[in-house]
Parts: structure tokens; sequence; C-alpha cells
């Protein structure tokens, strides 16, 4: 049995932020796949629960007439990995849904929570950097909308106050019509496994030139994080092979990599120079552009 | 914490008191269905896998209450009037089966495979995938993978050891 003080079910965000309001201690429950590994090691922060887990308006993932993204916070992965909406737009999304864990995680683990646990090994972190997404939250006082890698704020660590609920992740057309993204995971085991690095590129192409280019990282610095000087040096480069060497030269002056039982700092510095560059060439061959 | 639940469990309506701190497989247990095991406790080993409404989920991880309304179903309730499933026969063809600890969380893993690929052309690697939350410290995973083929039908071409490397010293 799990230890816990309190438990609240909620059936809709309103009556989820009542709660949470009442008990600045609790916090809510989604998928269960983070709370109650935390709860059977006994954790003492997490005694206090508010159950969202069957809050139908967080699961819905819905297009808007001009184009406009909403990922529920409460969509699993399976349902990012399964939604024609997610598939035929944004690719890259299904992409690094479908490397969480295993089967029986992706079916309970909700983007939403991936995303308000802070972990700098977020699968959907890097792709929905590149995506430039917009974090939707609810709260006592109202709406709040912010960017990603704004949210992002330290370690385990996310810019969530104990009231607020995520409600959503909003992609603009902008940010994917036109665009080719893809992600790739780099870890000891192809399933059941935490990133020891995972990277995601986004590119725009004018003629032979890169029009944008969009790079973010998981478990390259204390939070996932966007690539934004590299990024500025891309912007109008030929593609080409001084390209690659330019992001690879560049890459790590955007990252703060370290040391863990994982994997070395030196090792990491490495994959994240090869997949900075293979992770774009796929990108680039998605829209039919090839380097060789 | 206590509250009344109603949930089908292997097609049986039932209505269950449960506290809102139990696990399912806790209940699942308490209520004899014994052959969903605790292996790990923390979702990565995934014996302890059930269907919720035709889904697999490590019953571990979910909460008792969460099943309100819905459909569990479990390796027990496969068998149905003394037969095997189509899967479970399928682990007994191939011998697939070694201690057995892992062997119901395996067998709703497939049960839910096969329902969603029947019919399809499904490769090695996709069942390893589909398979992937499911650990299994004897068999080696081959003749899971060969029993999952069998129930697809797509076993009769393939060389019974196809996939397993032998190397000598």
């Amino acid at each position: 049995m799990f230890d816990l003080d309190s438990y609240h079910k909620a059936n809709t965000v309103e009556e989820a932020v009542a709660l949470l309001s009442q008990n600045p201690k609790a916090i809510p429950i989604a998928g269960g796949t983070d709370v109650l590994v935390r709860l059977n090691q006994r954790h003492p922060d997490y005694r206090h629960l508010v159950d969202i887990h069957d809050v139908a308006e967080l699961k819905e993932i819905v297009m808007t007439p001009d184009g406009t993204i909403m990922v529920g916070s409460g969509a699993t992965f399976t349902s990012l990995m399964e939604s024609r909406i997610i598939t035929d737009n944004i690719p890259v999304l299904s992409e690094g849904a479908s490397w969480v864990g295993g089967p029986q995680v992706r079916n309970m683990a909700t983007v939403g929570g991936n995303i308000c646990n802070g972990v700098p090994s977020a699968d959907s972190a890097a792709p929905l950097l590149v995506l430039n997404a917009v974090v939707l939250l609810k709260g006592p006082q109202g709406e709040r909308r912010l960017p990603l890698h704004e949210f992002y704020q330290g370690p385990g660590r996310v810019d969530r106050q104990p009231a607020e609920i995520m409600t959503a992740l909003q992609i603009a057309p902008g940010d994917y019509r036109g665009w080719s993204a893809r992600y790739y995971k780099y870890a000891m085991r192809d399933a059941m496994d935490i990133a020891t690095i995972g990277c995601a590129a986004a590119c725009t192409l004018k003629g032979d030139s890169v029009s944008k280019l969009r790079l973010a990282f998981a478990v390259a610095g204390p939070t996932p994080l966007r690539c934004w000087k590299t990024e500025e040096k891309a912007r109008g480069a030929v593609v080409n092979q001084s390209l690659m060497q330019l992001i690879r030269d560049s890459v790590l002056d955007d990252l703060r990599p370290r040391d863990s039982w994982r994997a070395p700092k030196a090792f990491r510095e490495h994959i994240i120079k090869t997949l900075a560059e293979r992770v774009l060439q796929k990108a680039l061959n998605q829209c039919g552009v090839s380097l060789s | 914490m206590i509250r009344n639940i109603s949930c089908k469990i292997n097609g049986k309506s039932m209505t269950l008191v449960v506290d809102v701190r139990q696990s399912l497989i806790e209940v699942l247990r308490e209520n004899g269905y014994t052959s969903v095991k605790e292996g790990c406790g923390v979702g990565e080993c995934g014996a302890c896998t059930v269907l919720v409404d035709d889904v697999p989920l490590d019953s571990c991880l979910y909460l008792a209450v969460w099943v309100d309304g819905r459909s569990i179903r479990t390796a027990e309730g496969e068998t149905k009037e003394g037969k095997l499933s189509a899967v479970q026969q399928a682990y007994l063809d191939k011998g697939a089966v070694q201690c057995g600890f892992c062997t119901p969380g395996l067998i709703m893993s497939s049960t839910a495979f096969v329902e969603q690929h029947k019919g399809s052309k499904v490769s090695r690697d996709e069942i390893r995938r589909g398979h992937a939350g499911n650990l299994c410290r004897c068999t080696g995973y081959e003749d899971i993978i060969r029993a999952v083929e069998q129930c697809l039908g797509d076993a009769e071409d393939k060389d019974p050891d196809e996939g397993l490397v032998c190397e000598s010293s």
C-alpha cells in the first residue's frame, strides 16, 4: 500500500486547481509512472495527491482551424504515437514518444508529467523544444502561457506554481509547416532506458541554404536545452560539409554536459557532436537534401 | 480512504471495496488473481502486466481506484473452460516458459500485441519492441518471439534457429 496522507480525485481542471489551492503540499498525479515510483520509495514530498488521471479534457489532442496543435498534458505517449494529428504534422513528437520506456509505461505515462517533473532526460522535451512549444497552465489566478524553454528552471524544477495544472502544450503552424524535424535517443539499451544523450534537430530551407535551424538536447545540461548560439551561426548557411563542421565546433558552447554514473562528460561531448550532425542530416534527408 | 468501485475482471462484473492507497496488483492478488506477479514494483520488469480495457499496463504502478468502470484481463481469465488461449498454447508449443515468474505478464503483453497486429505483417524487431516492457531472465526471449509468430500465423517458413547466435570459442 502506498503511504499517503491525503487523496482527492478531480474530474475537471477547475476541480483540480481548487483541490491544489486547498493544500499547498498536494501534487497532481496523472499517469502515475513517476509519482507512484516515488511513493514506492516512500518519498516524503508525494504524500498528498490530487488525482487528475481521469480528467478527460486534459487528454485531447486537437488542431484548431488556423493549424495550431494543442497537445493535452494528459495525453499518453501511446496516444502521441497514434494520433494522426501528431504523426501527420509533428512526427518528431511521435518519434520522441516512441523511445520512452516500454509499451506498458507508454500506455500510462503522460507528456505533461514528462515535462513537469523537470528531468533533463525527458524524451518528449527535445522534440517539443524544436517545435517551439508553448506551455499552457491554469491556476487560481487564471491562465498563463510561456515558452517551454522558459518553463524549465533547473534540474527537477519547472515554473509551475503549486496550485497550477499544465493543461496543454501548444504548437503554432509556423513552427511545423515547412519544417523538417527528427529526434534520436542514444542510450545503452533500445528500450526501458534513460537517454545518455537525446537530440532533436529541425530546419527549414531556402534554396540550398538553411533558412532556420533549431537544435535541442536532453541530458546535455541541468535541463533540456536549445542551442541558441549554434542556431544563430547556422542561419543562412549553405548546406554542405562546412555547415556540419560549424555545428560540430559550436554545439558544445550551448550545452553543459556532466559526468554521471551513466556516462562520463567526455563521452557525452563526443555523442553530442556526433548526434548534432547525424540528426540534422536525417532532418535534411527528410526534405530531400543529401550531403554525400 | 475506502472507496467502492465496479469493474469487470476476466469478464465477470465485480463490486470491490478498495483503499485509494492500494495498487491494482494488491487488489487483484487479494481477490485471488495470483497469476499477477510483483517483480520490481516500479514498472521496469512487466511481471505484473494486466490488460485494462485491452491495453497492457503495469498493475504495480496503477491505482486500484482507476479501474472503476473498466475491464481487467489477467492470465487466468485467458483460459476458457479449461482450454488455453492461442497465446498460452503457443508458449507451451514453443517452450517459451522456464521458471515461469515472468510468464503471466508476458502472456498478457503477447495477447495485446497479437490482438493489435493480427492479420498484419510484423517483423521480429516489432515483436521485440512490443515486448520490451517485460523482462525474462531465463529464456533469452527467442522462444517467446517464436510463440508470438505462431499466433500471428507467420511461423511456417522460419528456420527454428533463426536469430540464435551460437559462437564457438
